[in-house]
């Protein structure tokens, strides 16, 4: 009986197009071994410089197999039985999350500090979830992008609940971790759907069933339902958005700020992968549905964003209508609107964890001074951080001169190429929407010294009072604010990520070329 | 100027190298950040009267046109050029920023008001001189955010809403704006095969359908019309008006409504020829209106400064019905009245200020027998008010003069129910100056301090300028015509539109 069971054939694995996986999760495996050893200041400074260290040597490692799939230009190789496909636009995602890994490492140093958390495992949580992420951007099976997802996800659940001491932090991450397996058990269900329709879960040989067969029946469309919304999830579009103020107010702000950029990028990659190359061939069937999630995104994000008194949930709305912006480039289904889509990704990463970073050092001791009050006069005794956060408020409502301004331009100007015209003009109304709510903050920031406001002054100090909207979560940040207020302190490494982060935003705002030219070059491998 | 020096770079450069570099500086020493923030204004003025001596006055189309490449794969580029159009609004911009940035009194954190200052100015200039539509639309936003703050952090008690309300109300408008110019871009990139932001290009060589144009030039429109403003979307611009701080009240008024006016011109004349002639009638009575409900509100004013916001309202209407007249003299009216008024209501704007500074009260009930007390203040502010009136000799006068003629010629009602604005537009102001300026000094008003001498200094050159371009404002309008008359021909040869010939003849002799 043994001896007829046939060998298991299995597939070679080229490891070198791994290498960034790989040096993640190396160093991750490195890093929770040091750690056992020596957890004293010391190994904290030094396992964060050590993340980052592997955050580069990943992205140099990808910079490497750019050249090999022909500098982005089409020349994308499969690998391991063509379960995991290497083209320019994984490698564009693999540098997305590692910056957002390095970001958030600088970020996180002063907080776990301040907050007198064990550092290094911090670290091997947020290189693990990276790892997942890279793996999604190159997956070419939808097996292993599940897979990645779990990966990324369960690190993130972990990390959301990092701070054991804080209720808001445990909450979040049973929130999270509730509502996140919920999606990733539709994702399977999809994928499960997908596989009865086509026949297979490789990306490739869907694109091809597709190409040749005329698939009739509700079969593959529930397949397309069930996978957008276990994305969607990720992403944070409407209305799979509900966990997303929640999670990112009650989690430690560095890890809102990583989970911001890297989940986000990751799940992007995943849902821009699996339509516009796999499904290609039956755009028709879910343009309007991701029409639909782009405009609701961006609508329900900037107007429940506008009614926001704390800063984590109101820039956690805007994350949901950055999403709908994003969804724009999918839905105009074209090569400018997928360049698009990851310019804005890329632009998106650096707005986000410097925002994050802001708000961290603003929140203080105890990550809880996140009402609008806690802003009130930072301009005068912060001048030079106020004016980082001016900037990235400023970009993220679409001003010119800064990243945040081509990103919108760039997806605008694809819609308006496939001529959905009244995408453009929703995306530009709600981001009026949206600049009045960064423009506030602005407001509070460096008109707000006296209490002659017309506009804002009621306002939060009624949401002072009421803390945290009635969900539960926010306990009492006003009462904090309003005590007397010392200088805040900013920790070097988070000035570190504040400054790359606003070199980026208009570095890429005044000469955008070479961003361009990367998004472009990162071309998805059409199946 | 040797061909080498790119004077239009500079003078976009120059003003935000200014703001860089007062925003580094220390933040104690009042005077230098004022000093500093003057010399690069006062050097980009410098570059506007070089520009003006160097321009050949002959040539309607752009000259000192520079163009480098900026995002190759939109088709983008960094393309400057000025016209008999944009010239003088360049001088004006030039003109108003040192005097605002000097003039008025700055009682908290000048170095970030300088800052602004100067950042705004290249802002401006940016739009003025942008002929590529990426450009011109990334200036346009770039003007909103140094006005922001200083509306917001240097104005009077209900800035915030006032600037809030100020911001969104434009940002609607370039919302629409910029689907509009990417519509225009790609439809002609489909149409021809060419991906450029070029204006020159777009316009020449677009063929849009009629009613696909018609909606462009709307999109384009609302942007412009709220920045004129225009009836009914201008109910932004007293509040702003009126809670902005002097210096931004002189250049919102002086300069920035002028970028919606320019607009007009520049992109929606130049690229929807037939989109705006068919909708002319549309433009031509809200411009009416605007006329004669500015007019009426600025009666009923008891806020001096809210009554010269509504005199905008009333003068804008003016050159917006000359540019929608579509007739030779009243187009070079209308680009001359901008430059008018940007300098009258400026000047009106900085007198308001000094009254404010004096007797910490707008209201022109509490004020009163100033020509008493300041003869020479009241002199000043009868000159500033004359032109705006329009007596002829001074500048007002011109631009209004030929926006009628050609318009009378065009499109005669509407310039016989314009007509009645520059009745009433004397009835405020003359109905103001009398209650403020002349009767008993009573109270406050009998301790009313005289001009002075740099309050003189700031003033002179703008009354030099009112009283020179009323005598003779004819090499102005040398440098105008020939570039409003290549617009005209390009509208005509891009629409069924004919200038009737009695329109057709210049204001030059």
């Amino acid at each position: 009986m043994m001896a007829q069971l046939e060998p298991i054939n299995l597939p070679d694995v080229e490891w070198s197009l791994l290498a960034p996986e790989m040096i993640l999760i190396g160093g991750a495996m490195a890093l929770l071994v040091a750690g056992t050893f020596r957890r004293d200041r010391t190994m904290a400074a030094a396992a964060c410089i050590f993340t980052v260290a592997v955050a580069v040597a990943a992205m140099v490692a990808s910079w490497g197999i750019w050249a090999d799939v022909g500098g982005g230009a089409g020349g994308a190789r499969l690998a391991i039985a063509d379960a995991v496909v290497v083209d320019g636009f994984a490698i564009f995602f693999t540098v997305v999350i590692c910056t957002a890994v390095a970001l958030g490492a600088l970020l996180a140093h002063g907080y776990l500090k301040q907050e007198r958390l064990e550092a290094s495992s911090f670290y091997v949580l947020v290189m693990l979830s990276a790892s997942g992420g890279v793996l999604m951007a190159k997956a070419n099976d939808l097996i292993l992008i599940f897979l990645g997802l779990e990966i990324l996800s369960i690190a993130l659940y972990v990390l959301a609940g990092y701070h054991q001491r804080r209720e808001q932090s445990r909450e979040a991450a049973i929130k999270y971790f509730v509502l996140g397996s919920f999606s990733s058990a539709f994702f399977l269900y999809g994928v499960a759907l997908t596989y009865g329709a086509t026949g297979s879960t490789n990306l490739g040989f869907i694109a091809e069933f597709l190409a040749t067969q005329t698939v009739t029946g509700g079969v593959l469309l529930g397949g397309f339902a069930f996978l957008l919304v276990g994305l969607g999830f990720k992403v944070a579009a409407v209305p799979f958005h509900m966990w997303t103020p929640d999670v990112y107010q009650g989690s430690p702000t560095p890890v809102t700020g990583f989970m911001a950029a890297a989940a986000k990028a990751a799940g992007f990659a995943a849902l821009l992968r699996i339509f516009y190359s796999a499904f290609g061939t039956e755009q028709l069937d879910w343009q309007p549905i991701v029409w639909a999630l782009s405009v609701l995104s961006m609508v329900v994000g900037s107007v429940l964003a506008v009614v926001q008194t704390d800063v984590k949930r109101m820039l956690a709305y805007s994350s949901i209508s950055h999403a709908g912006y994003v969804l724009i480039g999918l839905q105009a289904a074209n090569d400018r609107g997928i360049a698009g889509s990851l310019f804005y990704l890329l632009a998106y990463t650096f707005l986000i964890v410097g925002s994050f970073a802001t708000v961290a050092i603003v929140a203080r001791k105890g990550d809880d001074r996140t009402g609008l009050d806690a802003y009130r006069g930072l301009a005068r005794d912060r001048p030079g951080l106020a004016f980082a956060f001016t900037v990235f408020l400023l970009a993220q409502a679409g001003v010119p001169f800064t990243s945040g301004f081509l990103a919108k331009f760039y997806v605008i100007s694809a819609a308006v190429e496939a001529r959905s015209y009244a995408i453009a003009v929703i995306a530009m109304l709600a981001s009026v929407v949206a600049a009045f709510f960064y423009l506030r903050l602005i407001v509070v920031m460096y008109m707000a010294e006296d209490q002659a406001m017309a506009g804002v002054g009621p306002e939060t100090s009624a949401a002072a009072a009421a803390t945290g909207d009635g969900d539960g979560t926010g306990t009492g940040d006003g009462g904090v604010a309003t005590a007397v207020v010392t200088r805040v302190e900013i920790p070097v490494a988070a000035a570190i990520a504040i400054g790359l982060c606003l070199a980026f935003t208009v570095g890429a705002g005044l000469l955008p070329q070479p961003v361009i030219d990367f998004a472009r070059h990162a071309t998805l491998l059409r199946l | 100027m040797s061909e080498s020096l790119p004077i239009l770079t500079l003078l976009v450069v120059i003003p935000a190298l200014g703001a860089a570099v007062v925003a580094l500086l220390p933040g104690g020493n009042e005077r230098l950040l004022k000093l500093v923030g003057v010399v690069f204004a006062g050097v980009a003025l410098a570059l506007a009267v070089a520009l003006i001596f160097d321009y050949q006055a002959d040539g309607g189309g752009f000259q000192f046109v520079s163009e480098h490449v900026w995002i190759r794969s939109f088709g983008i580029s960094w393309k400057l050029g000025v016209d008999g159009i944009s010239l003088f609004l360049v001088a004006l911009t030039g003109v108003l920023f040192p005097l605002a940035i000097i003039g008025p009194e700055v009682h908290r954190d000048v170095k970030g008001y300088v800052a602004w200052m100067l950042l705004l100015e290249a802002g401006c200039m940016g739009v003025f001189l942008s002929l590529d539509l990426f450009g011109f639309f990334l200036f346009w936003e770039l003007v909103l955010v140094p006005m922001y703050f200083l509306i917001g952090g240097w104005g009077y008690d209900r800035r915030i809403y006032a600037t809030l309300k100020f911001f969104l109300y434009t940002m609607v408008g370039s919302a629409l704006m910029l689907v509009g110019i990417l519509a225009v871009v790609f439809l002609h990139q489909q149409a021809t095969g060419v991906l450029t932001f070029d204006v020159v290009t777009l316009a020449e060589t677009q063929s849009l359908a009629s009613s696909t144009a018609r909606w462009l030039f709307l999109a384009f429109a609302a942007s412009f019309a709220i920045k004129v403003p225009i009836f009914p979307v201008h109910t932004w611009l007293p509040d702003a008006h009126t809670e902005a701080p002097t210096g931004g009240s002189v250049i919102l008024a002086g300069i920035m409504l002028k970028l919606g006016t320019y607009g007009f011109l520049r992109f929606g004349l130049y690229l929807f020829p037939q989109a705006a002639v068919d909708l002319a009638p549309v433009f031509l009575t809200l411009g009416t209106i605007g006329i004669i409900y500015g007019a009426v509100v600025a009666i009923m004013q008891k806020d001096l400064k809210r009554l010269v916001a509504y005199s905008s309202v009333a003068h804008l209407g003016f050159i917006v019905l000359g540019t929608f007249g579509l007739s030779q003299q009243g187009l070079e009216g209308g680009v001359l009245q901008m430059v008018n008024h940007g300098l009258s209501t400026g000047a009106l704007f900085f007198l308001v200020g000094m009254i404010y500074e004096r007797r910490h009260t707008r209201l022109i009930a509490e004020l009163g027998g100033i020509q008493r007390v300041a003869p020479v203040f009241a002199g000043v502010f009868m000159v500033v008010m004359l032109s705006s009136v329009g007596l002829p000799g001074l500048n007002g006068f011109v631009g209004e003069f030929l926006i009628l003629i050609g318009t009378f010629v065009t499109h005669r009602w509407w310039a016989v129910v314009a007509t009645a604005g520059v009745i009433l537009a004397a009835l405020y102001l003359l109905w103001a100056y009398q209650r403020v300026f002349h009767g008993q000094a009573e109270g406050a008003n009998a301790s009313f301090p005289e001009m002075t001498m740099r309050e003189r200094a700031i003033m002179a050159p703008l009354v030099a300028l009112i009283v020179v371009l009323g005598v003779y404002p004819q090499p102005v309008l040398d440098r105008i015509a020939p570039s409003v008359r290549e617009l005209i021909t390009h509208v005509e040869e891009h629409s069924d539109y004919r200038q009737p010939a009695a329109a057709a003849g210049t204001a030059e002799r």
